[in-house]
């Protein structure tokens, strides 16, 4: 294949050739500089030293994790801990003002609200959504009606005891009858007309008619005279465009005959009071707050 | 097949030891460092008073603001294109330089030339010329030359550090962070960047000098593809010079063949910084600094005959110039199709920029509606959309704009958190986020229909600009 003579020189280059030839054609030797090689070497070294030094090898479980101890867990626990250091006064401040009062500290409304749309992300948007929209069922936090009250005071006091659950003797609590065991089904159905007709322009006169009186002697104590609600006792407003199951005549009906009963757990337990306060503040100011 | 040790295949690296030269071509070099330097080390001093919120140094490249300061202009982020534009702008400009005069930019302006030649003037003046170093060089390490190695070394570190030093400066204050620096309170990363630019000035420009254009630089590679028979660049008249020979009389005396001007006498090999010889012909390594054009004038004019033997020319002026004739005049080599363009599109790319600097705004904004959801319905019936209003305010005080939504219909517009005001303080020189909402009325056609074409403004209510943003509102759809 090749044949090493003593010096080969290229006639045409004048640059010695290494004695390699494959079918006539010359390997010309350019030589590279020696400083060249060292530079390879070093970076080989630099190269063994840094998977010493540094987390690098993979192993079954893991890899290996240097020699340094230099780790990116670590110095995102250590940026945390930074973190939590310098809003340590925040936070104080946070537990210690008045909730009504917290729009009166721009900087710690502030605060409040950053760390309250980490915790709705985390713990609320599985039912009120993301963005705060809700669903059926879930109530929208970014509509100016609120069911129990929208101040600061009242969302966080919803928000500490929560709905209708079993686990806090404070959570607000009251349950509207099932009046398909009450009524028969053409007075739901008037009853029906009565309270679509609160908002809307094409309701049949004579069944709401009808349905107004049924109103009067059976909902008005709760849903008030003019059906707008009473947030004491979380009966919605009937007069308004916002329904929280649905405002057409069919949802209506079966709101009626079966009631409804949503519930929301008792935040106060299961997260820390900065917390419940600072996703409080964030609901109030996704836009309907009072 | 015979056996015997293969060609070693790395060679050490052969010194190389220019000798001192005097001429035009030198004296423009000295003239380019001079200018070159003195921008590169005493542009971050200079101060231009930007008002009270802003730094007052001409030159800044404020990372942690993300502001880019160049005197009187002054770059955000979102205007990078300005530093692309002008990055295509060097590049063409390098074509051009290359196409019409080969490598002027290696030889003249190249931080590693301009660094190189320092260096090797410092290195002349600590251990002498050209043949003084080759005998340094080849001495034994006895005090004398440690002495002068040292002096040498020293010097050069002191340049590197300066170099490595000035570089920081440009990215902070410049004033406070010498300050910082001396009393070894400035930021680890300021010590960092010194301390590599100082290893690569000292190695690159003591050390490796030529071995940097030759081995790491790509340029020397790209280059050919710029440059044709007409570019006009350094080379050596063989057809004069050729048979070169010393004895001239002697050899004439035999009544053998006519020498030509060239009289081997080497000064154009001895004062090449590169260490090659441009009787060679064009090669990758030469980097056409000139210096051997000004060796051999003075050597020509020594032995009484004309300039030029090597000198800037076009290879396709060869023929005419074997044949006697006159070469073709500078500015037509020069002149030529490929140039023009070159010139063209540097300058269509220019043009661009400067309209575009003196076209944008003092304020802008952004509007980002938020689709999560689409539309919140008020429980008088009316559609709400939410939109995250960013606004810029590039002066250097704080303005109160005003915000106002412009549409086909009736949609209002009001700020989060501020019930009846519709005006925000922006701060100096900040991008600033106000959320708004748009709200159009239960009967609006706006409530009513998927989608609404509606604008939102801003106005600086000092100077009455206006700014504006066409974005949509999502109604209910029945």
């Amino acid at each position: 294949m090749s044949d090493h003579t003593e010096k080969n020189v290229d006639e045409v280059t004048g640059v010695e050739t290494t004695g390699h030839s494959w079918d006539g054609i010359q390997e010309l030797n350019n030589p590279m500089p020696r400083w060249w090689l060292w530079t390879l070497y070093a970076t080989i070294v630099w190269g063994i030293a840094y998977t010493i030094a540094f987390p690098a090898w993979p192993l079954i479980s893991g890899a290996t994790t240097g020699v340094l101890g230099w780790s990116t867990r670590a110095n995102v626990a250590q940026d945390i801990k930074a973190h939590d250091a310098k809003n340590g006064s925040l936070v104080e401040q946070l537990l210690t003002t008045e909730m009504d009062s917290l729009p009166e500290d721009p900087d710690l409304l502030r605060y409040a609200v950053a760390r309250g749309g980490a915790v709705f992300k985390a713990q609320c948007s599985q039912c009120h959504g993301s963005g705060a929209a809700g669903f059926k069922g879930y109530p929208n936090l970014l509509d100016d009606d609120w069911l129990w009250g929208g101040s600061m005071d009242g969302i966080t006091y919803t928000v500490r005891h929560g709905i209708r659950n079993e686990t806090d003797d404070d959570a607000r609590y009251t349950a509207m009858p099932a009046f398909g065991e009450l009524l028969d089904k053409d007075q739901i159905r008037a009853a029906a007309e009565y309270v679509y007709s609160l908002s809307n322009d094409d309701a049949e006169p004579e069944l709401a008619a009808t349905g107004q009186q049924l109103y009067g002697e059976q909902c008005a104590a709760c849903h008030g005279d003019t059906g707008r609600g009473d947030r004491e006792q979380g009966a919605p407003n009937l007069a308004d465009a916002i329904w929280l199951y649905g405002g057409d005549r069919e949802t209506l009906i079966q709101t009626i005959t079966y009631s409804r009963f949503g519930i929301m757990p008792a935040w106060g337990q299961r997260l820390i009071e900065a917390d419940v306060r600072a996703v409080s503040a964030y609901v109030h100011g996704l836009g309907g707050g009072e | 097949m015979t056996q015997t040790t293969p060609p070693p295949l790395y060679a050490a690296q052969e010194p190389v030891f220019p000798r001192k030269v005097s001429g035009t071509f030198r004296r423009l070099k000295w003239w380019i460092m001079l200018v070159t330097l003195g921008i590169y080390y005493l542009l971050p001093w200079i101060r231009w008073d930007r008002g009270p919120n802003l730094p007052d140094q001409a030159v800044l490249l404020d990372m942690a603001g993300r502001r880019f300061y160049f005197f009187w202009i002054e770059i955000w982020p979102h205007e990078f294109y300005f530093v692309a534009g002008l990055l295509v702008m060097a590049g063409l400009g390098l074509f051009l330089f290359t196409s019409a005069l080969g490598r002027v930019w290696c030889g003249y302006t190249c931080p590693q030339t301009v660094w190189t030649d320092l260096f090797i003037l410092v290195e002349r003046w600590v251990e002498g010329d050209r043949n003084a170093r080759v005998r340094l060089w080849k001495a034994k390490w006895d005090f004398h030359k440690w002495r002068l190695r040292l002096t040498k070394w020293a010097i050069w570190l002191g340049i590197a550090m300066a170099t490595g030093g000035a570089w920081v400066f440009y990215f902070t204050d410049a004033p406070t962070l010498a300050r910082d620096l001396l009393r070894f309170e400035a930021h680890p990363i300021a010590y960092g960047t010194i301390a590599v630019l100082t290893a690569t000035t000292f190695v690159f420009g003591g050390f490796l000098r030529e071995q940097v254009c030759i081995y790491m630089c790509p340029w020397p590679r790209i280059q050919a593809a710029m440059m044709d028979p007409d570019t006009i660049t350094v080379a050596y008249r063989d057809w004069r010079g050729e048979p070169r020979g010393k004895h001239r009389k002697a050899v004439q005396a035999e009544d053998a063949a006519p020498l030509g001007d060239c009289i081997d006498c080497m000064a154009c090999v001895n004062v090449c910084p590169m260490g090659i010889d441009i009787r060679d012909g064009q090669q990758m390594e030469c980097i056409t600094c000139a210096l051997c054009i000004d060796a051999c004038d003075d050597v020509m004019d020594k032995i009484g005959k004309p300039r030029g033997l090597i000198d800037y020319l076009a290879l396709s002026d060869e023929p005419a110039e074997r044949a006697g004739a006159a070469p073709k005049p500078v500015w037509k080599h020069i002149l030529r199709p490929r140039t023009l363009f070159y010139t063209a599109l540097w300058s269509l790319v220019g043009v661009g920029l400067i309209y575009a600097l003196f076209m944008r705004s003092d304020i802008e904004l952004a509007v980002s509606p938020l689709r999560n959801p689409t539309y919140v319905t008020l429980s008088d019936g009316s559609i709400r959309n939410i939109y995250d209003v960013r606004m810029r305010n590039k002066h250097a005080e704080a303005r109160v704009f005003q915000l106002s939504v412009t549409g086909d219909t009736g949609v209002r517009l009001q700020l989060e958190g501020q019930a009846d005001r519709r005006s925000i303080l922006v701060p100096a020189d900040q991008t600033f986020m106000q959320r708004v909402y748009v709200t159009a009325p239960r009967q609006d056609p706006a409530a009513k229909q998927v989608r609404s074409d509606i604008r939102i403004w801003i106005e600086d209510t000092a100077t009455g600009t206006r700014a504006s943003q066409a974005t949509t509102f999502n109604g209910k759809a029945e």
